[in-house]
């Protein structure tokens, strides 16, 4: 389905982030209101539930034991997954994950892989053998914009909040004490901040009406050291060398405003 | 027992449903234009139903996407919802209902069901009823009513019942199991004994969400 944008609205957005104000009463620089609940899902061994204005997002985490990468074999498994269930916007259809739900679970991949949000090693049980495979599932249930920032804020909430059961090796069989359980070896807390380039300007957090008329956009994932773990830019236009580094700079004192909420 | 309707921004209309250990998610779009001609009524409106499971709604982890259990429960969904809906008032259109079992314990289907109805109404949908839905069983030799997990895995009957409580057709019956014919007409009516509770509660949720006067 194409989302038309009646040209009326295209023209107010554009005209207002011009002047540096935006439709929704919001600073270039703003979040929307975000509110984070974890262990929601008891069934899940770590859950949150996580709201950025109408955008809302369900993440639920479930271990198993499984073979490591052939590559990698002292090293546990993070293995994300997202859905964009039809009921989260009428564009969403049912049936295999297409191309922007492909594109936001392997983003938020990157950037807790690479932002190295668990210690994988200690989730290796037996070298070569049996590791942990951490399963993410993103469940999108209303979509009104930025789902990366919510998705990668939320899947380190639930991450933060999940407990697995103890393994032991118990004559090279691999035993799992459910009765006692282990928080997961957590090492980073990477985020990520998104942008959208409407009129020549960048603003934070797009909303759905933002980003269905902006011309770029750009998503930074972030060390709490500051340092780059990953990106993705997105949309029909370029960006310039100086609107990404602006974009960076803003990442950093941002970044550690979302941080509050996982405290 | 916990229902909420309009839960959700952009569909039209939304659910939600804590009922025992289950969370379940409805929401429904439309009646919007259909694009699959092939199942277009040139007289009334179609209504499709997507159930789904979260893959960390259980406790091993289920595989994303559709099963046959899943489709199976989507059409007998659709089925039991299709008689409240005045689907001769849109013709050629669709009414899509998404239903998101976001935790599991027993008794999905009925959860599902009754969400979904409340979801319609907040979808401003015009219906004849609500529709409720509620399972009774046998477990332990014991007709009982809304078997948790345990007891439908170990228990000897589990009947899903879906009625529509002004009238009190039926318009959702399986069973699944070993009862005689005595023991079937107890839980038939231990089942529609409690939709007519349930009823009570999503009456409740849409009384909450559009206030008295219109209830």
């Amino acid at each position: 389905m194409v989302n038309i944008v009646p040209e009326i609205t295209r023209k107010s957005i554009t005209e207002l982030i011009k002047k540096g104000e935006r439709a929704d009463g919001r600073s270039p620089n703003d979040y929307r209101d975000i509110s984070l609940e974890v262990g929601v899902i008891e069934k899940a061994e770590g859950s949150a539930r996580v709201k950025m204005g109408n955008t809302q997002i369900m993440i639920g985490i479930k271990p198993q034991i499984g073979e490591p990468f052939a590559d990698t074999p002292n090293v546990g498994v993070l293995m994300t997954n997202s859905e964009l269930l039809p009921m989260a916007s009428p564009t969403f259809e049912p049936g295999p994950p297409d191309e922007r739900s492909v594109e936001l679970a392997r983003v938020v991949d990157r950037c807790l892989r690479e932002g190295e949000v668990i210690d994988l090693e200690k989730l290796c049980i037996i070298e070569g053998e049996k590791v942990w495979m951490i399963f993410l599932d993103l469940h999108v249930l209303d979509y009104d914009g930025n789902l990366m920032d919510a998705a990668v804020l939320g899947s380190v909430a639930a991450l933060l909040n999940t407990k697995i059961p103890v393994a032991k090796v118990e004559e090279d069989n691999v035993v799992i004490d459910e009765e006692n359980s282990v928080e997961l070896p957590i090492k980073e807390k990477p985020l990520m901040c998104t942008f959208a380039k409407i009129g020549g300007e960048l603003v934070i957090d797009p909303s759905l009406d933002e980003e269905n008329i902006m011309d770029a956009r750009i998503s930074i994932g972030m060390r709490e050291d500051g340092s780059l773990c990953a990106m993705q830019k997105g949309g029909e236009m370029p960006l310039t060398n100086e609107e990404i580094k602006e974009a960076i700079n803003i990442t950093s004192q941002k970044t550690k405003e979302l941080r509050e909420h996982l405290k | 027992m916990k229902i909420e309707a309009g839960v959700l921004e952009r569909a039209d209309g939304s659910a939600y449903l804590e009922i025992g250990g289950n969370k379940v998610l409805a929401a429904v779009y439309g009646p919007r234009e259909l694009h699959v001609r092939r199942i277009m009524r040139p007289d009334m409106a179609v209504i499709r139903c997507r159930y789904n499971m979260a893959p960390f709604s259980v406790g091993d982890r289920k595989r994303p996407g559709p099963d046959r259990r899943s489709v199976e429960i989507s059409k007998i969904t659709a089925d039991a919802l299709r008689p409240a809906v005045f689907l001769e008032k849109f013709p050629r259109s669709t009414i899509d209902i998404f239903i998101e079992i976001l935790e599991a314990e027993g008794g999905t289907r009925c959860a599902g069901i009754t969400a979904a109805s409340v979801a319609l109404a907040d979808a401003g949908i015009p219906m004849r009823d609500l529709v409720v839905s509620c399972a009774a069983g046998k477990a332990n030799g014991n007709v009982v009513l809304d078997l948790s997990e345990n007891e439908d895995k170990e228990g000897e009957a589990d009947l899903p019942v879906a009625i529509m409580p002004r009238s009190g057709e039926i318009t959702l019956l399986q069973m699944d199991g070993h009862l005689t014919s005595e023991e079937f007409d107890k839980a038939l009516n231990l089942a529609v004994e409690g939709c007519k509770k349930i009823n009570e509660a999503q009456k409740e949720a849409i009384k909450n969400r559009y206030g008295e006067e219109n209830g």
